[in-house]
C-alpha cells in the first residue's frame, strides 16, 4: 500500500513523541515528581502510530495500564497527560485517574485501563454503538499477549464476531505479562490463531515495524467500517523497560533483550526515511526540535498547574443532572 | 386503580421508554423471543426486533462489558443478568468499571446503563439461583442500587432507572413477577433515594424492602390485632438511600425491626442500623433488631428453605421481644 510522505512523517513524529514523553516521565518518575504506578511504552510505538494513523477523529480506542503511547497517538494532549501525572487539578481526570485511567471523551479515548483485558469486553459496547450510529466508525481494542488469556478475550470477540461489530482487536505481543512468558502461559505461538475459533481474519505481523503495522491494520480497518466485522491482529514487540516503573525486570532473557533493542522501532523508522530519500536528515532533525519544544510546554503547563484540592475527594461519584 | 403483575408493570415501562427514546436498547441472555428468564419482555419482541432486544451469549462478563461501553459512547442499555448469583461472573465490569469510570476519569464520562437482575428464595433453586446479594452492590461507590416491592414502584422506579445519567442496577424479586397490585396506567415517576411509609404505626418501626415488605406488611397487620400499630418503611432505593424517612419514623417510635431476606453478616440491615445508631441513638427506646435470614447457603429442599425465608412470625417475634 502506498503511504505518502506525510503520513510517514505524522507517524515518525508520533512515535518519537511517545518516547521523548516517557524518557520525560521515567525521569520525573525517578525524582519522585510522579508518582504510582507508571506503565511505560518504550519500544512499542509503532504500534500506536501505525493503529491510530487508520483512524478518525470519532473512530474510539480502549487503551491498557500501559496507555500513554494510545493517547498520544489518538491525538491525547500532552500537557494534560502530564499535568495528570503531576497530580493536578487541570489534568485530563483531575488529578484522579493518574497514567492508567487517562481519558479523553472528545477524541474517543474510552480510557486507559487497570484491569488488563477490560477492553475486550467495554470494546464490544463500543463497536455496538459504531454500528448504531452507522456513519463508519471503528473502535479498536489494543490489549496485550496476557490479556489474551483472559475471559474477557473469549466473551468479547466472540460477541464481537457474531454480531459483526466494527473492531480490530490488536495485540501487542511483547512476550511478557510481568514475568510470565507467552510460551508458559499459552500452547500456541501466534495469538492470532485463535481467530479462526471466531471465525474472524487474524494477522500476526512485525509490531516494531510502523509500516508492516499501518498496511495490517489499514486492511482491518477498512473491513470492520465496511461491515465486515472485526480482525484479531497481533503484533510482535518488546517493552524495552520492565512491567513498571521500578521493576527490577530480572525475568527476561538479557539476549532477547538484547536482540530487540536491535530491531529498536524509532532509528530504524528514521534511517528509512532517510536512506529512501522520503526525509533528509534535517527534516528529521526538524522534528526532533518540535517534539522537544512541545513536551517542555506540556511539562510546564503541569508544573504550573494548580494542585488538587480536598474537596475534589467527594466530587464525580454520580452524575448529578 | 386498575390491577397487573409487576411482570406487566415492568414491561409497560421498558417498552414506554423505547418507543420514547432510540437509543435505548435491551441486551441479555434469552432476552429476544424469550423476553428473558422470567419472559418480560416476551411480548416485545415483536414489536421492537433483534436490533434492538439482543440474544446474547452466555457470557455475562461481555454483556455488562457491552453495557459500559456503549453508554459510555452515548446509548442507553438496560442489560439483564438472569440471576443476581451470576453477578460474581461480571463483578470486574460492574464494580471496576461501570461504577468507577466516572470518578476515575475526572468527571468526563457519563454511564446512563441500567442491569437488571434477579433475587429471591422461594422456588427451590437451591444456592446458586436465589440469593439477595444487594450488600455487594451497595458497597461500590459509583451505582445506584433499586430494589422494587410492587408493580406501581417496579414501573415507575424503571422510568427513573433508565432515565439516570448513572449506572443503575435494578433488582427484581422473582417472587413477586406474577403478583397483582395497583400500577398507574402511561408513565409516572416514583424518584430513586425515596422510601415510601406504606402503613402508619407509632409504636414500632419495621423497615424493608423487596419482597420481604410483604412479609413485613402481614406481620403488622397481626401485630395490629394485639394492639401494636407498626410502622412499615419500604426502601425501594438503597442507594441513595432515604435517611430522612428512616430517621423521622424512629424519632416517632423509638423501636425498630430491620427486615431482609439476605443473610444477616454484613448485610444491609447492619448499615441501617448503624446509621440509627449513629443518628437517632437518643430517641432508641430499645435495642435494635435484624429479622434476616441466617447466615447459611440457600437450602434446595422445601422445609429448609422456608426456613431459611424470614417469615410473620420471626418478625412478630423480634417485634414482641422489644415491646
Amino acid at each position: 500500500m502506498q503511504i505518502n510522505k506525510q503520513k510517514m512523517f505524522s507517524m515518525y513524529k508520533t512515535m518519537l513523541t511517545i518516547r521523548r514523553f516517557e524518557e520525560r516521565v521515567a525521569k520525573l518518575y525517578a525524582s519522585g515528581s510522579i508518582t504510582g504506578a507508571v506503565h511505560l511504552y518504550t519500544g512499542e510505538e509503532a504500534i500506536a502510530a501505525g493503529v491510530c494513523t487508520n483512524l478518525r477523529p470519532d473512530d474510539y480506542i480502549t487503551s491498557t495500564h500501559r496507555g500513554h503511547g494510545h493517547l498520544i497517538a489518538k491525538g491525547g494532549k500532552l500537557n494534560l497527560m502530564m499535568a495528570e501525572l503531576f497530580q493536578k487539578k487541570t489534568g485530563y481526570c483531575k488529578g484522579k485517574g493518574g497514567s492508567m485511567h487517562i481519558c479523553d471523551m472528545s477524541l474517543g479515548i474510552i480510557g486507559s485501563n487497570g484491569i488488563v483485558g477490560a477492553g475486550l469486553v467495554i470494546s464490544v459496547g463500543a463497536g455496538q454503538t459504531c454500528k448504531t450510529n452507522g456513519k463508519g466508525q471503528v473502535c479498536v481494542c489494543f490489549f496485550g499477549d496476557g490479556a489474551a488469556n483472559r475471559g474477557t478475550f473469549h466473551e468479547g470477540i466472540n460477541m464481537a464476531s457474531i454480531w459483526k461489530l466494527p473492531i480490530v482487536f490488536v495485540c501487542e505481543n511483547n512476550y511478557y505479562g510481568i514475568s510470565g512468558c507467552q510460551r508458559e502461559m499459552m500452547n500456541i505461538c501466534n495469538i492470532s490463531d485463535r481467530a479462526k475459533s471466531y471465525g474472524i481474519p487474524g494477522l500476526t505481523a512485525e509490531g516494531n515495524d510502523v509500516l508492516a503495522v499501518y498496511n495490517a491494520t489499514a486492511e482491518a480497518v477498512e473491513r470492520a467500517r465496511s461491515g465486515g466485522g472485526p480482525t484479531l491482529l497481533e503484533f510482535r514487540t518488546w517493552r524495552h523497560r520492565g512491567h513498571w516503573e521500578g521493576d527490577p525486570d530480572e525475568w527476561r532473557k538479557k539476549e532477547e533483550h538484547e536482540m530487540w533493542l536491535k530491531k529498536e522501532p524509532i532509528g530504524n523508522f528514521s534511517k528509512f526515511l532517510i536512506e529512501n530519500k522520503h526525509a533528509t536528515k534535517e527534516e528529521i532533525a526538524q522534528i526532533e526540535d518540535e517534539v522537544i519544544s512541545e513536551l517542555v510546554e506540556a511539562i510546564n503547563y503541569a508544573k504550573e498547574s494548580p494542585s488538587v484540592s480536598t474537596d475534589q475527594l467527594y466530587e464525580d461519584v454520580y452524575f448529578k443532572g | 386503580m386498575r390491577q397487573i403483575t409487576y411482570r406487566d408493570a415492568l414491561r409497560e415501562a421498558i417498552e414506554f421508554e423505547m418507543r420514547r427514546d432510540p437509543r435505548i436498547f435491551l441486551a441479555g441472555e434469552d432476552a429476544g423471543m424469550m423476553g428473558g428468564a422470567n419472559f418480560v419482555t416476551k411480548a416485545s419482541f415483536d414489536e421492537f426486533g433483534p436490533t434492538r432486544i439482543k440474544d446474547t451469549p452466555i457470557s455475562e462478563t461481555a454483556i455488562i462489558g457491552l453495557a459500559v461501553g456503549s453508554a459510555v459512547t452515548g446509548l442507553r442499555p438496560v442489560v439483564e443478568i438472569t440471576f443476581m448469583d451470576f453477578m460474581g461472573v461480571c463483578m470486574d465490569e460492574v464494580a471496576n468499571q461501570a461504577a468507577k469510570m466516572r470518578y476515575m476519569f475526572g468527571g468526563k464520562a457519563k454511564l446512563p446503563l441500567v442491569i437488571r437482575t434477579v433475587n429471591g428464595a422461594g422456588n427451590r433453586t437451591a444456592a446458586q439461583h436465589s440469593q439477595s446479594l444487594e450488600a455487594w452492590l451497595t458497597h461500590i461507590p459509583g451505582l445506584k442500587v433499586v430494589m422494587p416491592s410492587t408493580p406501581e414502584n417496579a414501573k415507575g422506579l424503571f422510568f427513573s432507572a433508565v432515565r439516570d445519567d448513572n449506572p443503575v442496577v435494578f433488582v427484581e424479586n422473582r417472587m413477586l413477577y406474577n403478583m397483582k397490585g395497583d400500577c398507574p396506567e402511561g408513565e409516572y415517576i416514583v424518584p430513586m433515594g425515596k422510601a415510601e411509609v406504606v402503613c402508619q404505626g407509632k409504636d414500632v418501626t419495621i423497615i424493608s424492602y423487596s419482597k420481604t415488605i410483604h412479609t413485613s406488611l402481614s406481620a403488622a397487620n397481626l401485630l395490629h390485632k394485639d394492639g401494636i400499630n407498626a410502622e412499615v418503611i419500604d426502601l425501594q432505593t438503597l442507594v441513595p438511600l432515604d435517611k430522612s424517612t428512616i430517621l423521622a419514623s424512629i424519632k416517632k417510635t423509638g423501636k425498630v425491626v430491620i427486615v431482609h431476606e439476605a443473610v444477616k453478616t454484613s448485610g444491609f440491615g447492619a448499615e441501617i442500623a448503624a446509621i440509627i445508631a449513629d443518628e437517632a441513638f437518643s430517641f432508641l427506646k430499645s435495642p435494635i433488631k435484624r429479622v434476616t435470614a441466617p447466615d447459611t447457603p440457600i437450602p434446595y429442599a422445601a422445609k429448609l428453605e422456608d426456613e431459611f425465608i424470614p417469615d410473620e412470625n420471626k418478625i412478630i417475634n423480634a417485634v414482641k421481644s422489644i415491646y
